[in-house]
């Protein structure tokens, strides 16, 4: 067929017209789309839509916050959580014998008051405690929890936290019956403890989230389904679950049944948002609709221009580099791990490739909030001075190689996460240790095969973190003892063993805080790991959110002493 | 007909289990232990965590009795929602995801057809050339720039004005659904609205158009009748994989505008091992598109008059 013609400068008006009329029919067409999808739309928001109501950050008249998190909890069961994000929740809607006031002190919670010695404990129970149904609150509820915790058939990852109780070791391995678990109700409001051995921060411990009470007979009722849902739990905190819409929403309304209600000043707690994307949670509370964000350094000059309040606080992570110790290593020369410690500087690191609001240098195993006797333990045990030394690390270079027994030191290959700050640090770290002729390979695992390979020790260096369980030194300090299964490079060392039994077993501050101090000169001179930094969070908040808390043990953020400041114009 | 769609849906239960006996192997090659945490756990608690997974048993084994609770629509218990059952997952949350790529499909198609006609019209004028400039933007510019664009452009706005006019993120009304979705099928758009010009364009030079013309069919007519109809043929067939990835590419738009979707899961579960929400989620969707394809296919049977469905 043959082809039209090349377009003439001009159309003639019959096309003029065609096109015309094509046009007004497009139009036609756009008008019924339109109407059409917006039907559509209403038919669908009817079937699929909740009743949002709207949402404010801060709601004067409701008394209500609006908060946003970045994960949906697992699940609440007290027992089993192992996630900060179940914490944060349940640390809200629960609560322990001994709870945290907003000076972070530790206060009276369900126990109005207790008696620790160096063998057993004792807790007495206030008799107004109740539960979200108005039933009191128990000795009996403790016992319950405690011995689900241990229970191996639960498998719950906190299991070791009832180690400090007397057969709770045994207990968790099946080797003795649930019951002789050293955990008792001497009576409906005295509960009785025996501790395995004396823990000096026991009453530290039993605040954490593995302690918190549950109610055997409405456990029993939920039929597998304890926490799932809001209304398979209950709650004996200042706040309770009223609904939960899984991956979206979670609202906490004040309950009234809590002994102190009257302390309580917000209303209700609204998790609005549930997204992991920082920037949209920082997006949300620019369009006034949270009370606080998390910010990333993108969003830093944002934050200033917006004339935001930046606040801080140390998280609690403390990350390192981790040697593998084993004998088939080259790590496992000490003059190939000094000669990498005198060129590591970890504020370099810090201000120049981390570039992160809040980061502290890592000097210590110990990071920086840690108590001692009776100030912070760094001020009163400071970290030994980092040297850099090139020199210095280059002639014990030689003198690995020849430990080693080789011409050539091998390449070393470093485990690390997936993150892109993960990937910047190590290719960081590559170019440091060239200078002394090492040559560093990377291998980055999403983060369930990083913790894989670190299990079965298939690395030579390590990027990796730890985070307090409870607030005490121990928490790092005997992360590197030789029985414990988290010390993945298999570092022993006799002296070190004996100054975390101390800690373990002694009940006197100055006697335990020497024995962490050893252990951080033991960390430092033998080079175990390398401190790269204590992580630090930088947040901004609604100027009439007060009260609120952060920490970095325990429920973070703590809402629950937080009230609304009225605006005064 | 029948015989024909009846020899699909077996085709389709076929490639379902095709795919549900893939992911399951790829899930279980791949290194790392879905019961990995941070903190090392007792061999005993170790044991028992294998056993309420399943995990205890040889992977063959494991086969047979994952199939068959598949067979039965048992998707099992998800490892990291302790106590939530995948069924339950599914059904809370692929009702979002299916409403937003619903809306995100037809903003597409309708679109596309739109822009596509309109360029086709004014070829090589002022209209073509605007449209055409913004195709090449919708296809090239990737799906998590533009939400997070999307976003940032609805936080200025409200700000501008003062006042709430768009909400921007979570989920529940039409107001919640506008920007989103549009901003999920803009891609698509940009690409249907191509291959509805290029189609158009074709159509336009071919016999039967010149025919009706030369016949003095009123323009209209030809128009709708003859061009509109025959080159959204190609637009139809290229809807069955834009369902696909409208659908499951969700999960940007799920994670920025904080929408409870079922992508989130789809994407997650791989991070955290967690092989119940995995296969779940892969086998759901899986058999979602397949059918989405089967059942365009039959559509198109429908209307093209040319093809015979044997």
């Amino acid at each position: 067929m043959h082809q039209t013609p090349t377009p003439r400068p001009h159309r003639d008006d019959a096309e003029d017209n065609f096109i015309r009329s094509a046009g007004a029919q497009l139009l036609l067409f756009a008008a019924v789309a339109v109407i059409g999808v917006a039907l559509l739309m209403f038919v669908l928001a009817g079937l699929v839509g909740s009743n949002a109501e709207s949402v404010s950050a801060v709601d004067v008249e409701r008394n209500m916050i609006t908060i946003s998190l970045a994960d949906e909890p697992p699940q609440l069961d007290s027992g089993m959580g192992a996630d900060s994000i179940s914490g944060m929740v349940l640390g809200h809607v629960m609560e322990g014998l001994i709870t945290r006031d907003a000076q972070a002190n530790l206060s009276p919670g369900v126990a109005e008051r207790w008696e620790i010695n160096a063998t057993d404990a004792t807790f007495y129970l206030r008799k107004n405690a109740r539960w979200s149904e108005g039933e009191p609150v128990t000795a009996h509820d403790f016992v319950f929890a405690w011995r689900k915790a241990a229970d191996p058939a639960q498998a719950s990852e906190y299991a070791f936290l009832m180690y400090y109780l007397r057969h709770g070791e045994a207990v968790a391995a099946g080797q003795l019956p649930m019951e002789s678990l050293g955990v008792t109700a001497l009576d409906d409001h005295t509960l009785y403890v025996e501790l395995s051995r004396p823990t000096a921060f026991f009453d530290k411990l039993v605040a954490f989230q593995t302690f918190y009470p549950i109610r055997e007979d409405f456990y029993h009722r939920t039929q597998g389904r304890y926490g799932a849902d809001a209304e398979d739990l209950l709650y004996n905190g200042r706040f309770k679950i009223t609904r939960w819409i899984h991956g979206a929403s979670l609202m906490m309304r004040k309950n009234e049944y809590y002994w102190n209600a009257d302390d309580v000043r917000l209303d209700a707690i609204n998790v609005g948002y549930i997204t992991r994307d920082g920037h949209s949670r920082f997006n949300f509370f620019k369009d006034n609709k949270i009370a606080y964000a998390m910010l990333q350094s993108e969003q830093l000059t944002s934050a200033m221009e917006n004339r935001f309040h930046i606040r801080r606080y140390q998280d609690g992570a403390l990350f390192f580099l981790e040697f593998n110790h084993r004998d088939d290593r080259p790590t496992r020369s000490w003059h190939l791990r000094r000669a990498m410690q005198l060129v590591t500087d970890s504020v370099e690191l810090v201000n120049k490739v981390v570039k992160l609001p809040g980061y502290l240098p890592g000097r210590s195993l110990f990071p920086v909030y840690l108590r001692g006797v009776n100030r912070p333990f760094r001020e009163e045990f400071p970290a030994p001075d980092p040297e850099l030394d090139l020199e210095l690390a280059l002639s014990h270079i030689e003198q690995a190689k020849i430990e080693l027994g080789v011409d050539e030191l091998p390449p070393l290959t470093l485990l690390i996460g997936d993150s892109p700050l993960a990937k910047n640090q190590a290719e960081y770290f590559q170019s440091v240790y060239q200078q002394l002729g090492l040559t560093i390979k990377i291998d980055a695992q999403i983060f369930k095969q990083r913790l894989d390979k670190m299990k079965r020790a298939d690395f030579d260096v390590v990027m990796a973190g730890w985070g307090p369980d409870y607030d005490d030194a121990l928490t790092f300090g005997d992360l590197f003892a030789s029985w414990n299964l988290n010390n993945h490079g298999r570092w022993q060392n006799a002296e070190y063993d004996s100054m975390v039994a101390i800690a373990q077993n002694s009940i006197e501050p100055d006697e335990r805080m020497a024995a962490f101090a050893t252990m951080q000169r033991l960390i430092y001179e033998e080079a175990v790991i390398l401190p790269h930094y204590e992580r630090g969070t930088s947040y901004v908040t609604h100027p009439q959110l007060k009260g609120m808390v952060r920490r970095a043990v325990g429920a973070d953020p703590d809402l629950r002493y937080a009230y609304i400041e009225r605006e005064t114009e | 007909m029948w015989r024909y769609t009846f020899k699909r849906l077996i085709q389709g239960l076929v490639t379902v289990w095709f795919i549900a006996s893939a992911t399951f192997a790829a899930m279980h090659l791949v290194p790392g232990d879905p019961l990995a945490s941070d903190k090392a756990v007792s061999p005993e608690i170790r044991a028992n965590l294998e056993k309420r997974y399943g995990l205890n048993e040889p992977v063959w084994r494991q086969y047979t009795i994952y199939m068959g609770n598949l067979a039965r629509g048992d998707f099992g218990i998800s490892f990291t929602q302790k106590n939530r059952l995948v069924n339950d997952i599914i059904r809370e949350h692929f009702p979002v995801s299916a409403t937003l790529g619903l809306l995100a499909v037809i903003f597409a198609a309708l679109g596309g057809i739109l822009w596509g006609a309109l360029t086709a019209l004014y070829r090589n004028q002022l209209p073509d050339f605007i449209i055409m400039f913004l195709v090449i933007l919708g296809i090239s510019v990737p799906s998590f720039v533009v939400a997070a664009l999307g976003q940032l452009g609805l936080v200025s706005l409200n700000n501008l004005a003062g006042v709430n006019l768009l909400p921007v993120g979570g989920w529940g009304t039409i107001a919640h659904m506008l920007v989103p979705s549009m901003v999920l099928g803009l891609s698509t758009m940009a690409y249907l609205t191509r291959l509805m010009r290029s189609s158009m364009l074709e159509i336009v030079n071919s016999d039967f158009v010149r025919t009706a013309k030369a016949k003095g069919l009123p323009p209209p007519r030809i128009f709708t009748q003859h061009q509109l109809r025959n080159a959204v043929l190609p637009v139809i067939t290229v809807l069955g994989p834009a369902i696909a990835a409208i659908t499951t590419g969700g999960f940007v738009v799920e994670l920025v505008f904080a929408i409870p979707g079922l992508g989130r899961y789809f994407v997650e579960a791989v991070q955290q091992l967690d092989y119940t929400v995995i296969m779940g989620t892969t086998v759901f969707y899986g058999a979602f598109l397949v059918f989405m394809v089967i059942a365009v296919d039959i559509v198109y049977g429908f209307v093209d008059p040319r093809v015979r469905l044997e």
